[in-house]
């Protein structure tokens, strides 16, 4: 079993980060919908908050991780332009390959059935969307450890920050899902 | 965004919360960090559409890459990141002790944060794509 260098960042900026950003949406959101009123007593309280900080900033730090290795480093990669104008690099593919033929390049050159779309609207909006999850995320993070406990009796105040980390994973959720299939389709090889 | 009203109405009565003996905090901080996230989102859907509609404003945005192949997108995610940090630095400043009403900061940003979620739709910020 062997994967290249980056088939390797492939896995560590979607599987691996992906992974453990999920972990930490579902106990984060878990934690800030029971912050309510009577359901906790001040000890439950002090234990949960704990759980909470760590969630929601490994949450803002995994998604930092995700869209900074995917723009920097695996994104040149799908990007590269290799195949020429009329995407003659890609004659004949099945698949891209590093010396004539980026993963941009096969999707746009349609030599694999009608590809097209998979770039210029799903990795198109997934470079920019994702970028929206660790801002989100952050301050989502930011706002818990400011108020800490005191999240519990403001109803308003906690429904806006469930909203937002809502977000931050919806956006982070359009970039995993292209991401994935876009892979599938074209793979980092 | 006066400071009379504050977000201190939405509270529920929570006796838990009174044997921690927490002393209260002022919403301004979290207002910053809402209405940042909001104008960081805004910048990036704005510098999107704008590396679209402008062939200068594309190849400025690339020169952020420094030869790593990531194109504009380089110059539209480190921007966007250096507006969000900024107003998050100078609106917290500001608003550090304040009390404010939240909800009204809340709808600002909730409305630059769509407009940046528009922005960086395919479909709208390649409508706007340089002949």
């Amino acid at each position: 079993m062997e994967l290249s260098e980056r088939e390797a960042w492939t896995v560590i900026h979607g599987l691996l980060a992906g992974t453990l950003f999920l972990l930490a949406f579902a106990g984060g959101l878990a934690g800030l919908w029971s912050l309510r009123p009577g359901f906790l007593t001040p000890a439950a309280i002090k234990e949960r908050m704990t759980r909470l900080y760590i969630g929601v900033w490994v949450m803002a730090a995994v998604a930092w991780i995700t869209v900074i290795s995917g723009t920097w480093i695996v994104y040149p990669w799908y990007r590269a332009a290799l195949a020429g104008e009329t995407f003659e690099g890609c004659a004949g593919a099945y698949l891209p390959n590093p010396e004539s033929c980026s993963p941009r390049d096969f999707l746009l050159s349609n030599v694999s059935g009608q590809t097209e779309s998979w770039h210029e609207f799903g990795m198109e909006w997934k470079e920019h969307v994702a970028w929206m999850a660790p801002i989100l995320a952050t301050a989502v993070a930011f706002i818990v450890t400011y108020y800490g406990p005191r999240l519990i009796p403001r109803t308003w105040l906690r429904a806006i920050v469930i909203l937002m980390f809502v977000g931050a994973f919806a956006a982070a959720v359009v970039g995993g899902a292209f991401g994935a299939f876009i892979n599938k389709i074209a793979p980092i090889v | 965004m006066s400071s009379e009203n504050t977000a201190q109405e939405d509270i529920e009565r929570a006796p838990e919360i009174a044997e921690l003996e927490l002393v209260p905090r002022p919403d301004g901080p979290a207002a910053a960090a809402i209405l940042a996230a909001g104008i960081g989102m805004f910048a990036l859907g704005l510098l999107t559409v704008l590396s679209e509609a402008s062939t200068a404003m594309h190849d400025w945005l690339a020169s952020w890459e420094f030869d790593q192949g990531v194109g504009p997108l380089a110059g539209k995610t480190t921007v966007a990141v250096i507006v969000w940090v900024l107003s998050w630095i100078v609106l917290g400043i500001a608003l550090w002790r304040r009390e404010v009403n939240l909800k009204v900061w809340f709808w600002v940003a909730l409305v630059l944060g769509a407009l940046g979620f528009l922005g960086t739709f395919p479909p709208i910020f390649l409508s706007f794509a340089a002949e």
